[in-house]
């Protein structure tokens, strides 16, 4: 149905240009979903807008290739003919449907648009059409809900919208751009199963453009990987899971964490108590509790691992520990110590003791502190090291994190993501803190990035006999680094158990849907 | 909606009663009387004259019976033209500069609402400099420089317009109403510049091309609804400036408007009338500020609802 | 490994290039800021020289000449009482630029200290000082400050508390937007849980990467308190004779315009050479700090 051939797009700047696709060729069928999978700048998301004009053209150049679709080379045709395409035979679904959708628009006159668009068709028929896909793609009492602005659905209803708007003209070509990558995994799961189910029906052509191979092991016909804008491998499902033959898909397929943590630590006594903890906040004279009663221990030297989705509560539990957001009610504990009541001065001393990794790498650093002065600052502070030896404490730090020590006067913007959890990672470890809280520490880098920095983590801490707070919302990761499991759900503690137990013999209903919510279950057994 | 609304009215009470105290007592610690600088006054008289302004009163007893007058729509006699309340001079100088207001205000979004418009689909282009400079040289070229220059040209070298007058000759109006909108021209072009491509962009611009809209589409119906939210939030910020403004505009063009009433009567210490148009203005401005804040809030969706759930 | 020998290999790794440099590195492509840095910078050192480079004295008439235009004697002409408008226009200018800057000095001091406070404190004291901003935001101040100038008389001190007291809203606005903002970010967060007390927070973290958006708020400001001084002296309100500025000069020009244009133009074309040059500058600015929506 669609064949692009010798594709290149590069893109032209004061700066230089910078071939961001070069020579890709692929084919899609319809009746089948094709996978491009690739890191960020890999050009995966720049091949499939330049099929449509939604390159903007400068600073982008369609450098050569063809792309025929149904017959016609896409890339011959001018604005106008590609409008009558877009939106009609090929639609787009997007990453984050918090802002895909126009908030001032009602749902239902957005829905009605593309069709009312390419085709004469009558307000009431538009309509009528509009809710029997809403219908269809899982909203409840469409009726009610046509004449709502989309802030006030969910992020997972949002991005069901999404999609009934993409096919709302029957397209033969569907282009989903990391559709799930934004959503909570029972979310994710949901529209997967989404997306796999209308392909059938229907029997459209997807293109699924995501970073992550787990994510489309399960529904996937045709998988192509990209990397630095050229296709490394393509080929079935099958042929990619089972014998890749290209190292960076290897890589690609080692980076996806599987299986259970090599070798879990049963831990000693008890380094931190955690009892009746409530944390709450007050929004627009709304009481949100975030963290509501919940208790638990960590024992010196395992690693904790804490797992639920957006608005457990699980960063601010881990943030209440530390005393970085006021505690509403209950007490923390470390190593016998009431942090809760400990006056600040003496908290400042005991802040040695333990740290925190953030998840964002860009905005955990500051932007204007070269990366000596920002691993120095904790030393200095808690005297650790003194001027003049500061200087050795800080190169041997680098070398810890695998940081080369040219790089010492440099500056955050000057790193990459995964150079700058580095960084963090060096920051958090400077003091030879005794607890860690990893906060969603991999979940902004890239996958074979995120395999690097887990495993410095688990070496780190071994080396350090460190005890650590892992928090995420990937169980998978967590499954890889963890001794014991947390699940929360709104605030509240759902289960505990050890790793292998809660993955092997889920015992609360939330815990069992989110472990078969785990994308890529094909693969991972 | 309208409880957003009840309560902003709420909170535009006790500003205007401040406006309205603060004035009065600004006026009555001015250093000299009100007929100080009237020649030998027989004391009879002055006491006459002070009871009629109620000035021998205690100076709270004043400030009542000024907010009771207040009350009733009252601001009071003019010390200067005797005979004349503040209210007839209101009466007769509104209407002009309420109407030059309303041309400029219009020339400001219309025209600047445009130029910003068209600017901001090219930026970086011709198409985006040339509306952009001249924006700057409307913000560069303040209404006392600009409005002498007009003149200059227009009304002494050129002889196309009228110099001076309000509805007098045919075309008077359009450069005082040039002159007191550039300014506003100029901020409206910058700030829906700047509305439109932050909005430009957003992800659902992106969805909206997707669908195959062409541009003008996604433009008039995606985005300037976005794209204009900061220019209606400066509505009242404009309207201020353009009431201030007709102070200059209309003292250059010789307009018998309320602006250059204010400035008179500023030259003439005339307190009353001080007093009484700077209430007015005042309650005018905080006014107009809140329609703009109601306009914006109706604008937005998510506000919208907020306050109609209660 | 000696301590010696890490500072050398400190000392030889290669610095890198800060956001301050960076801004800096693009501030000097934009050719219309560089002109407006170059030409304001020309106007304040002709302003602080003044006393001593003005071709006639301040003061000095020559009736008998009167007005003049422009000649090899008086460059920019005499206005009506003979005065030497170019001596006229380098005293004024001492005046605006004065009031442009010791105002907007005026408004960053209160603006950023209030702000900061109620962003840094948060909670209640936030609220009840933004509320108090949000009150004096709708009061129509352009009308206040005509009338206290009208009240008081034209001083020139009161000038410049009234527009610094104008002004300071917005800066405590931005100041307090920015610490907002800055202290969700996660590295003064990262502070916090080192151990650093507030005070070194606020000094270290927060005020370097607020300061951007200060600049440029500042530079944007300068402008618009000069317009205002202009615009009180082109009324009659503002600086009074024997002292001037541009707007009163330009008062008395648009008076006498038809006989002696000049004595209109170049007054006005100081002051909007000085108002480009500010812009300039702080749009640079605001495209080099990358800074979002400071103004407009």
């Amino acid at each position: 149905m669609l064949t692009v051939e010798n594709l290149s797009v590069s893109f032209v700047t004061r700066m230089g240009t910078t071939q961001a696709v070069d020579d890709v060729s692929f084919n899609v069928k319809s009746g089948e979903i094709t996978a491009i999978i690739g890191e960020s700048g890999s050009g995966k998301s720049v091949a499939c807008y330049s099929l449509l004009g939604l390159v903007p053209q400068p600073p982008g150049r369609i450098d050569s290739g063809r792309a025929l679709f149904e017959g016609t080379d896409l890339l011959q045709l001018g604005e106008s003919d590609l409008r009558k395409i877009r939106g009609r035979d090929i639609a787009m679904v997007f990453q984050d449907p918090m802002t895909c959708l126009n908030p001032y628009m009602t749902i239902g006159k957005q829905l009605m648009e593309p069709l009312r668009l390419h085709g004469k068709v009558s307000h009431a028929d538009a309509r009528h059409r509009a809710l029997e896909l809403l219908q269809e793609v899982g909203i409840r009492d469409p009726g009610s809900t046509f004449d709502n602005f989309p802030h006030q659905f969910s992020g997972g209803m949002r991005q069901r919208v999404m999609v009934a708007m993409a096919l709302i003209n029957e397209p033969k070509l569907l282009i989903a751009d990391e559709p799930t990558t934004a959503l909570d995994v029972t979310i994710q799961a949901q529209i997967l199963k989404l997306l796999a189910e209308l392909q059938q029906r229907r029997n459209i052509g997807i293109i699924f453009i995501s970073h992550d191979l787990s994510v489309v092991a399960d529904i996937a016909d045709q998988i192509v990987v990209m990397e630095q804008g050229r296709v490394v491998e393509h080929g079935n499902r099958e042929a990619i899971f089972e014998n890749a033959s290209h190292p960076y898909t290897r890589k690609l397929l080692s980076a996806i964490p599987t299986g259970a943590n090599p070798h879990t630590v049963e831990g000693g006594d008890t380094l931190i108590r955690v009892q009746n903890l409530h944390t709450w906040f007050t929004e627009n004279r709304e009481t949100v509790k975030a963290v509501d009663d919940v208790s638990f221990e960590i024992r010196r030297g395992e690693v904790l691992g804490l797992v639920g989705e957006s608005g457990s509560g699980k960063s601010t539990i881990g943030r209440s520990i530390l005393r970085l957001v006021p505690v509403t009610s209950g007490t923390v504990s470390f190593d016998g110590t009431n942090l809760t009541a400990l006056s600040r001065s003496a908290m400042t001393s005991m802040r040695q003791r333990m740290q925190i990794i953030f998840q964002d790498p860009f905005a955990s650093l500051n932007p204007r502190m070269t990366i000596f002065d920002t691993l120095a600052e904790p030393l200095l502070l808690h005297g650790i090291e003194n001027r003049r030896s500061v200087a050795q404490a800080v190169l041997q730090l680098m070398d810890k994190v695998g940081l080369a020590r040219q790089f010492a006067r440099k500056y955050p913007h000057e790193f990459s993501g995964g150079q700058r959890q580095r960084i963090a990672i060096g920051r958090a470890l400077a003091t030879r803190p005794e607890f860690v809280v990893a906060d969603e520490p991999v979940s902004a880098l890239d996958v074979t990035i995120q395999a690097q920095i887990l495993e410095l983590l688990h070496e780190l801490g071994r080396e350090e006999g460190l005890t650590m707070l892992f928090i995420s919302h990937d169980l998978a990761v967590v499954r890889q680094v963890a001794d014991r499991i947390i699940v929360l759900h709104e605030g509240k503690i759902v289960e505990q158990a050890q790793a292998e137990t809660l993955f092997q013999q889920p015992q609360e209903s939330y815990t069992q849907q989110l472990l078969k919510s785990i994308p890529g279950r094909s693969i991972r057994t | 909606m309208w409880r957003f609304v009840g309560i902003r009215l709420l909170q535009a009470i006790p500003v205007i009663l401040a406006v309205i105290t603060v004035t009065f007592f600004l006026v009555r610690v001015a250093p000299g009387g009100p007929f100080d600088g009237e020649k030998a006054v027989v004391p009879e008289v002055k006491a006459a004259l002070e009871a009629q302004y109620r000035l021998d009163l205690p100076l709270w007893q004043q400030y009542t019976a000024y907010l009771g007058d207040l009350a009733q729509g009252d601001l009071g006699p003019s010390f200067k033209y005797p005979g004349r309340s503040v209210n007839e001079l209101i009466a007769s100088g509104l209407p002009i500069t309420a109407e030059l207001g309303f041309y400029a205000l219009l020339i400001a979004v219309l025209i600047g609402g445009l130029a910003g418009v068209i600017a901001s689909l090219k930026p970086n282009t011709a198409q985006d400099y040339i509306p952009m400079s001249a924006a700057m040289i409307g913000i560069c070229m303040p209404s006392f420089l600009l409005g002498p220059i007009l003149l200059l040209v227009f009304g002494i070298y050129l002889e196309w317009l009228p110099v001076s007058g309000w509805g007098d000759l045919p075309g008077d109006k359009i450069l005082p109403a040039i002159t007191l909108g550039s300014t506003y021209a100029a901020y409206v072009a910058r700030l829906s510049r700047a509305g439109m491509l932050e909005v430009l962009s957003q992800d659902y611009i992106r969805t909206a091309r997707a669908k195959g809209l062409p541009e003008w589409q996604v433009v008039v119906r995606h985005a300037l609804r976005g794209g204009m939210m900061p220019v209606v939030a400066f509505l009242g910020p404009a309207f201020a400036g353009v009431l201030s403004g007709s102070f200059v505009v209309e003292t250059i063009f010789g307009i018998p408007g309320l602006g250059r009433f204010y400035v008179q009567a500023a030259f003439n210490r005339d307190y009353t009338m001080i007093l009484g148009t700077t209430v007015f203005l005042s309650t005018l401005i905080v006014l107009f500020n809140l329609l703009s804040d109601i306009l914006a809030a109706w604008m937005n969706p998510r506000l919208r609802q907020q306050f109609s759930k209660g | 490994m000696h301590s010696e020998s890490a500072l050398t290999e400190l000392q030889q790794a290669e610095p890198g290039s800060s956001l301050w440099r960076d801004a800096w590195q693009r501030l000097r492509q934009n050719k219309l800021a560089v002109f407006g840095l170059c030409l304001l910078t020309l106007f304040i050192v002709i302003a602080l020289l003044t006393p001593w480079i003005a071709p006639y004295d301040y003061a000095s008439q020559n009736l008998d000449l009167g007005a003049s235009p422009p000649s090899a004697a008086h460059w920019l002409g005499t206005d009506v009482f003979g005065r030497d408008l170019l001596t006229q226009i380098m005293y004024g200018g001492r005046v605006s630029l004065a009031v442009g800057f010791i105002a907007t000095s005026v408004a960053l001091l209160i603006g950023v200290t209030w702000g900061a406070i109620a962003g840094f404190v948060g909670g209640r004291v936030d609220a009840v000082m933004m509320r108090m901003v949000d009150i004096l935001y709708a009061l129509p101040f352009m009308i206040f400050i005509v009338l206290l100038m009208v009240v008081f008389g034209r001083n020139l001190l009161l000038l410049f508390l009234a527009i610094g007291a104008v002004e300071w809203l917005t800066m405590a606005r931005i100041m307090r937007g920015q610490v907002q903002t800055l202290r969700q970010q996660e590295f003064v967060e990262a502070a916090v849980s080192i151990g650093l007390s507030p005070g070194t927070i606020i000094r270290r973290h927060l005020v370097p990467n607020a300061l951007g958006p200060i600049i440029v708020y500042t530079t944007l400001t300068i402008p618009s308190v000069m317009l205002l001084e202009a615009f009180l002296s082109f009324l009659g309100l503002g600086i009074q004779p024997p002292q001037t500025s541009w707007g009163l000069l330009i008062s008395y020009g648009a008076e006498t315009m038809e006989e002696y244009p000049w004595l209109l133009l170049f007054p006005g074309l100081a002051l909007t050479l000085t108002l480009f040059s500010l812009n300039f500058l702080g749009d640079g600015l605001r495209d080099a700090l990358d800074v979002r929506s400071a103004r407009d």
